[in-house]
C-alpha cells in the first residue's frame, strides 16, 4: 500500500519545522516515508523507540486543542521524550510581551523540543528566533499548520500510491485555515492540482495566484476531483458575517452524497477535525465508506513521530 | 396575474414606442396567448389571429407597461396602508406592470419564506407583477447578512436594506463579495446615518424653516465608498436614489470605470423641489429629502445623458398616524403610482427629455437591470403593456386616488397625460 521508501533517508538539514513553506519536495517525501514505518511501530505492541531517550518535549499550546497535543504527546513518547503539555491559558496572558518571556522561561529550562501552537500568524516563529532549541509549529493563528499537510499526505498516498497528478479540492473556510495554506503548498510542491471551493467571503485576497483554481460552485468544483478535503467552518464566521446561515451554507457548500457524486467515483473525503456535522459535512459522509477522516487521526501521530525524529538528527550532542 | 388565456388582441391606430428598440412610429400591436406576437409599422399590416378583440387607441400611445423598482406596500403588518391588492390597483391605473416590493414591512422580508408569501398574496391578489425585493441584513440591522442564496432560489428580485443604508464598509464589502457568487443585485439607499441626522435638504430653506439639515455629502460620500467597495468585489449594484448633482457625478465616473453600476431617482426629486414643502407639508417628506433646483435640473441632464437609469415612484404610503405631526416627527414618504407616469411626462411637455429616453428610463432600463423579459414589445416578450395620451389633461383629486394611503404630493396638481389602458400578460387590468 504504502511507497516504496526511497527518500527515508535524506537528510533533513533544518533546525526547525515553522511551515511546509521553505521545504524541498525530497524532504517532505523524506518525512512521508519516515512516517510510513512510524505508522508500523505505532501497530505493534511494544510502540517504543528510543530515539528521543533523554530528551525534553514540551507541547506549548496557546490555543486548546485536544486532538494535536495529545497526537503531539503520543508521538514524543513512542520516540521515547519526556513530554511535558502546557496549556497557556489566553487570558492570562498579555499578547507580545508575554509571548517573549514564556519562550526565555521555558528556555531557562533548556528543553530540547517545543511544540507551539498559537492563535497569533507568526507566534511561532517569533518564538522559535528566541529559545535555543527545535521548534515544531502545531498552527499559528491562520498561517501554517505543517504537520497536518503531512498527515493528510501521508494519508492520500497511503491510499492513491501517489500525490503527484491527483486533483484535490480543498473545500470551506480557505481564508481562515492554516490548514489550507499549509496543504496548498505541500500539494503543489508534489506536484498535485489544487483546486479551492469556497463562498467569495471566504477566500483570502490573491488567490487566484496562490497555485489554486478557484470555485465558487461546488458542484463545478468537484468534478473529476480525487481527494475532497473539507475544512472546519468556526463557529463565529456563521452567522452574518462571512455567510449568511448554517442552512444556507449547508446547501452550497456542504459535503453531502449529491454533491460527492460530482467527483471522481473513487473520490476520497478528508477532514482535519473536529468536524461539524450538519454544517460542512453530512454525517453519513463523515462516517461512509469513501471518508478518510480516522484515518488522518492515526497517521498524525505518525507524521508527528516522523518530524520529531527528523529535527532529532540536529540536537545539539547528537 | 391573468389565470385563464385571454384571447388575442390586436391594439390598432396607435403610436409605438418600443425604448429597447428606440421605435418611435405609427402602428399597431398583436397580443396573443399573453405575449406580444408583433409591434410597429408592419403590425398594422399583418393578418391578425383568429377570434381576435381589437381595440382602436385613436392614435394614442401604446408602450411597454411601466416598471417600478421601488414600492413600499404595507403588506405584511400595515394592510391599513395599502396592500398588495390596494397597490396594484394603483399601479394598474398608472400603467404599471411590475411592481419590486421593499421588503420594509411587518415581518420584515429576510427570510426565504416569507419572500414566498408575498408571491403567493401577489399571485391572489395583486393584478399585476410582483417581485419582491428581501432584506439585504436581518431585520435591516445593518449587521448580518440574509441567506441571499436561498431568498433568491424562493423569488427575491434583488436585495436592498430598504431606505436605510448600510453603516459598516466592512458588512457591506462582504454582502458585495458574498452576492456576486449568486450573481446578486444589490440595491442600495446612499445616506450616510450618521451625517443625515436631518429632516430636510440642508441649507438656507432649512435654517430659516428652523429644521436639521440633511447635508448633500451625506449622500456622496456614501455613494463614493459603495463605489469603492464595489470596485473591491466586482459586484452588481443599483444605487436606489440619488438626489445630487455631484452624485450624478460619481455615477458617471464610476461607469467609465467599467463598474456594473446603475442608479435610479424618485420621480419626486424630477419634478419637485425643496420649496414645494411650503409650510410644513409633510407629504413633501421623503428620504432622501427634496433638494434645491439646481439639483433638480442636473437630476434631469443625468436622466438625459443616460448616467442615471431608472425613474421610480418611491411610493411610500403612509397615514395621518404618520404623517399628521410637526414636520420632523412626521414620517418619510409619499405615494406616486397613479401619477408616475403623469408626472414624468411633464419632463417631456417641458422639452427636456424626449419620449424614448423617459420612458427607457421605466421600461427596459429596469426590466434589464433586474433580468425581466418585460419592458420591451419585441415578439415574444410578455404583453404587459400601457396606452396613454401623452397630453390628455386631468388634476389630482384626493378622492379618486385608488392607494389605500392618500399621502400624495401631487394632490390638486395639473397633469397632462393620462393611462387610457393598462394590460399584463395580455389581459386587461385598468380601463
Amino acid at each position: 500500500m504504502s511507497a516504496t521508501p526511497t527518500h527515508r533517508d535524506t537528510p533533513f538539514p533544518h533546525r526547525h519545522l515553522l511551515g511546509i513553506e521553505g521545504l524541498q519536495p525530497h524532504e517532505i517525501l523524506g518525512l512521508l516515508d519516515r512516517a510510513d514505518e512510524a505508522v508500523e511501530v505505532s501497530r505493534q505492541v511494544d510502540k517504543r523507540k528510543t530515539v528521543l531517550s533523554g530528551r525534553t518535549q514540551i507541547n506549548l499550546f496557546f490555543e486548546a486543542s485536544t486532538r494535536t497535543q495529545s497526537s503531539f504527546e503520543i508521538a514524543g513518547k513512542r520516540l521515547g521524550a519526556d513530554v511535558l503539555n502546557m496549556a497557556v491559558s489566553q487570558s492570562s496572558v498579555k499578547k507580545g510581551e508575554t509571548l517573549i518571556d514564556t519562550a526565555a522561561t521555558l528556555n531557562a529550562m533548556r528543553p530540547d523540543l517545543l511544540v507551539v501552537r498559537h492563535h497569533a500568524a507568526g507566534a511561532v516563529h517569533l518564538l522559535a528566533r528566541k529559545v535555543d532549541c527545535s521548534v515544531v509549529n502545531a498552527g499559528d493563528g491562520p498561517h501554517e499548520h505543517p504537520t497536518q499537510a503531512l498527515l493528510d499526505a501521508l494519508t492520500i498516498r497511503r491510499h492513491k500510491g501517489k500525490i503527484a497528478r491527483l486533483t484535490v479540492a480543498i473545500c470551506g473556510d480557505i481564508a481562515h485555515s492554516r490548514v489550507a495554506r499549509s496543504n496548498i503548498i505541500l500539494l503543489n510542491a508534489l506536484g498535485a492540482r489544487v483546486r479551492v471551493i469556497a463562498p467569495s467571503t471566504l477566500l483570502p485576497g490573491g488567490i487566484q495566484k496562490m497555485g489554486v483554481e478557484v470555485f465558487n460552485d461546488m458542484r463545478e468544483g468537484l468534478k473529476g476531483c480525487d481527494i475532497v478535503m473539507m475544512l472546519r467552518l468556526q463557529r463565529e464566521r456563521m452567522n452574518g458575517a462571512f455567510i449568511p446561515s448554517v442552512r444556507e451554507y449547508y446547501r452550497y457548500y456542504g459535503l453531502d452524497a449529491e454533491k460527492l457524486a460530482y467527483a471522481n467515483e473513487d473520490a476520497l473525503v478528508m477532514h482535519p477535525g473536529p468536524m461539524n456535522r450538519g454544517v460542512e459535512i453530512d454525517p453519513a459522509i463523515a462516517d461512509g465508506p469513501q471518508s478518510l477522516i480516522r484515518e488522518q487521526v492515526e497517521m498524525g501521530v505518525a507524521v508527528r513521530m516522523a518530524v520529531l525524529e527528523a529535527l532529532a538528527a540536529h540536537l545539539p550532542n547528537s | 396575474m391573468a389565470h385563464d388565456t385571454p384571447k388575442p388582441l390586436v391594439l390598432s391606430n396607435a403610436r409605438v414606442i418600443d425604448p429597447a428598440r428606440k421605435l418611435d412610429e405609427p402602428g399597431a400591436v398583436i397580443i396573443s396567448d399573453g405575449k406580444i406576437l408583433a409591434a410597429g409599422s408592419d403590425a398594422a399590416n399583418q393578418g391578425a389571429p383568429e377570434g381576435v378583440e381589437i381595440i382602436d387607441c385613436g392614435g394614442a400611445i401604446v408602450a411597454p407597461g411601466l416598471i417600478d423598482m421601488c414600492v413600499s406596500v404595507g403588506e405584511p403588518g400595515h394592510e391599513h396602508r395599502e396592500t398588495l391588492a390596494s397597490a396594484s390597483d394603483a399601479a394598474a391605473a398608472g400603467g404599471i406592470t411590475t411592481i419590486c416590493t421593499m421588503p420594509e414591512t411587518d415581518p420584515i422580508i429576510d427570510d426565504p419564506a416569507l419572500v414566498d408569501f408575498v408571491l403567493r398574496r401577489a399571485r391572489d391578489t395583486a393584478s399585476i407583477n410582483v417581485h419582491p425585493l428581501a432584506a439585504l441584513t436581518k431585520g435591516l440591522d445593518g449587521v448580518e447578512m440574509t441567506e441571499i442564496g436561498l431568498l433568491k432560489e424562493a423569488g427575491a428580485i434583488a436585495f436592498t436594506n430598504g431606505h436605510k443604508s448600510v453603516r459598516n464598509a466592512q458588512v457591506m464589502r462582504r454582502m458585495m463579495t458574498y452576492a456576486r457568487d449568486f450573481d446578486a443585485l444589490i440595491i442600495h439607499h446612499t445616506e450616510d446615518p450618521d451625517l443625515a441626522g436631518g429632516v430636510m435638504n440642508a441649507g438656507l430653506n432649512a435654517s430659516w424653516k428652523g429644521l436639521s439639515g440633511v447635508p448633500r455629502e451625506a449622500e456622496i460620500i456614501m455613494l463614493e465608498r459603495d463605489l469603492r467597495l464595489v470596485g473591491m468585489s466586482k459586484s452588481k449594484y443599483h444605487a436606489n436614489l440619488i438626489s445630487t448633482s455631484d452624485s450624478a457625478d460619481v455615477i458617471r465616473a464610476g461607469k467609465k470605470r467599467g463598474l456594473d453600476i446603475t442608479a435610479g431617482i424618485s420621480i419626486n426629486h424630477l419634478t419637485q423641489n425643496e420649496n414645494d414643502i411650503g409650510p410644513y407639508r409633510t407629504f413633501f417628506k421623503m428620504s432622501p429629502p427634496l433638494r434645491d433646483e439646481d439639483d433638480r435640473q442636473a437630476m434631469i441632464a443625468g436622466l438625459a445623458d443616460g448616467t442615471i437609469d431608472v425613474i421610480v415612484s418611491n411610493h411610500d404610503p403612509q397615514d395621518v398616524e404618520t404623517k399628521r405631526h410637526p414636520w420632523a416627527e412626521a414620517e418619510d414618504g409619499a405615494i406616486g403610482l397613479e401619477t408616475l407616469l403623469a408626472a414624468a411626462l411633464r419632463l417631456y411637455h417641458a422639452e427636456q427629455i424626449d419620449l424614448v429616453t423617459l420612458l427607457a428610463a421605466m421600461t427596459c432600463n429596469p426590466a434589464d437591470r433586474l433580468g425581466l423579459a418585460s419592458g420591451r414589445l419585441s415578439a415574444g416578450s410578455p404583453a404587459d403593456i400601457v396606452v396613454f395620451d401623452p397630453d390628455k389633461p386631468w388634476v389630482l383629486e384626493k378622492s379618486a386616488i385608488k392607494s389605500r394611503s392618500k399621502n400624495s404630493p401631487f394632490e390638486d396638481a395639473r397633469f397632462s397625460g393620462r393611462v387610457l389602458k393598462t394590460i399584463v400578460g395580455g389581459k386587461v387590468v385598468f380601463g
